[in-house]
């Protein structure tokens, strides 16, 4: 039922995630180096079924879905939830008030 | 869902500002009313990791050491953890976000272990949960929604009934399925197996699927991550086709749960590397 995509789809796929979140030096982060190491390492392989080989390509694939929808879980975040409350002065420019000001300072501030 | 968020948002805001930086100059009662929460700055330069005694591996900003909201030195049993830690730290621009460092919060939570759990309980609370799995609750209409769990979910239950010699069966009544003690022995057996920071993932990946036929089939990467949120979502998928789709609900909703699933199967995989020659051979 696991039919997965191939594994340089999937290394792409975590360089492209790692070049969104780092910018245009992302070959210097940690990760680019173990990510392309792990690659490597699990490309050699004798023709029969290895079973540490399928795991490692499970495992990329999860990773690979967790940048992603990390990336885009923050973007909706930012999108339809990121605003916050208005400040005092927001919220009475609303109605076209503004704030009293007074020149010594309410009392009860510092 | 929002609201769980904020408040993780808001546990994880004021823990880790103690202990990571101790000289927080910012004052939570701060007369400022655009924030929800007082946001905490990225206060370092550079993530790296570095082995520590015993051959567990820390991460460090720039040259302090990562410690747990319990106060414990951060330590992971392998490097690929973390890695991945170390990333999602690295990730955060100006603001730290928590809710989007999955796998920290996984190890914070199975470092300290904050209520107390063991794994026996987790055990029981897991095969508990299989009594309301959501695979095994199948409504009687509309017709569309009954094929389509019946085409769905049936596949991954006659999938685990063969995996582990069980019979789980689904059911249409309020009370849900009879899981027999035999099923429950023969999971209790093979959980048993787990070493306790594979329980603490799969405990929550089983709570964000609200199911363990789904968790299992993930874990042993019989589907992928996006295929069970997918199966566990099956309902929502349903109405969405056919009510449409609400960017700012659905598509958040999937992206988070994709997210927490995706980092509790890696939290599970990764803990659990040493015991996968355990597992039985699959015949090809």
């Amino acid at each position: 039922m696991a039919a997965l995509s191939s594994p340089l789809r999937v290394c792409r796929g975590i360089l492209k995630e790692l070049r969104a979140v780092h910018g245009s030096s992302y070959k210097k982060t940690l990760a680019y180096n173990y990510v392309m190491d792990q690659f490597r390492k699990n490309k050699v392989t004798g023709e029969r079924y290895c079973r540490a080989q399928q795991e490692a390509h499970h495992d990329s694939h999860t990773y690979l879905c967790l940048l992603t929808s990390t990336r885009n879980h923050m973007l909706l975040h930012n999108l339809y939830r990121g605003k916050g409350e208005r400040s005092q002065e927001e919220a009475a420019g609303l109605v076209g008030l503004r704030l009293p000001t007074q020149p010594g300072g309410k009392g009860w501030e510092k | 869902m929002f609201r769980s968020l904020v408040r993780l948002q808001r546990h994880f805001g004021n823990p880790l500002l103690s202990n990571v930086c101790p000289r927080s100059p910012q004052c939570p009662l701060a007369l400022k009313y655009s924030t929800a929460t007082a946001e905490k700055k990225r206060f370092y330069q550079d993530v790296s990791i570095s082995q520590g005694e015993g051959g567990l591996y820390e991460v460090n900003l720039d040259k302090r050491k990562l410690k747990t909201p319990g106060g414990k030195l951060f330590t992971v049993p392998n490097e690929a953890m973390a890695m991945a830690v170390a990333t999602e730290w690295d990730a955060q621009r100006d603001a730290l976000k928590f809710y989007t460092m999955h796998l920290t919060t996984l190890c914070n939570t199975a470092l300290d272990n904050p209520t107390q759990r063991t794994k026996d309980q987790m055990i029981s609370a897991a095969l508990k949960f299989l009594e309301t799995d959501t695979v095994c609750y199948r409504v009687e209409e509309p017709h569309g929604l009954v094929e389509l769990q019946k085409n769905e979910w049936d596949p991954v239950l006659h999938w685990i009934e063969n995996r582990y010699n069980v019979t789980i069966g689904s059911s249409s009544s309020i009370l849900g399925p009879e899981i027999p003690e035999a099923t429950k022995d023969t999971f209790r057996q093979h959980l048993k197996s787990y070493n306790f920071w594979s329980l603490t993932g799969l405990e929550y990946v089983i709570n964000q699927l609200k199911s363990v036929v789904l968790s299992m089939g993930l874990i042993d990467r019989h589907l992928s991550v996006e295929q069970a949120v997918l199966l566990s979502r099956l309902e929502e998928e349903y109405q969405i086709r056919h009510w449409g789709n609400v960017e700012w609900a659905h598509d958040y909703d999937m992206y988070e749960l994709r997210a927490r699933t995706a980092a509790g199967t890696l939290f599970v995989h990764l803990s659990s590397e040493s015991s996968t020659v355990k597992r039985k051979l699959m015949q090809d």
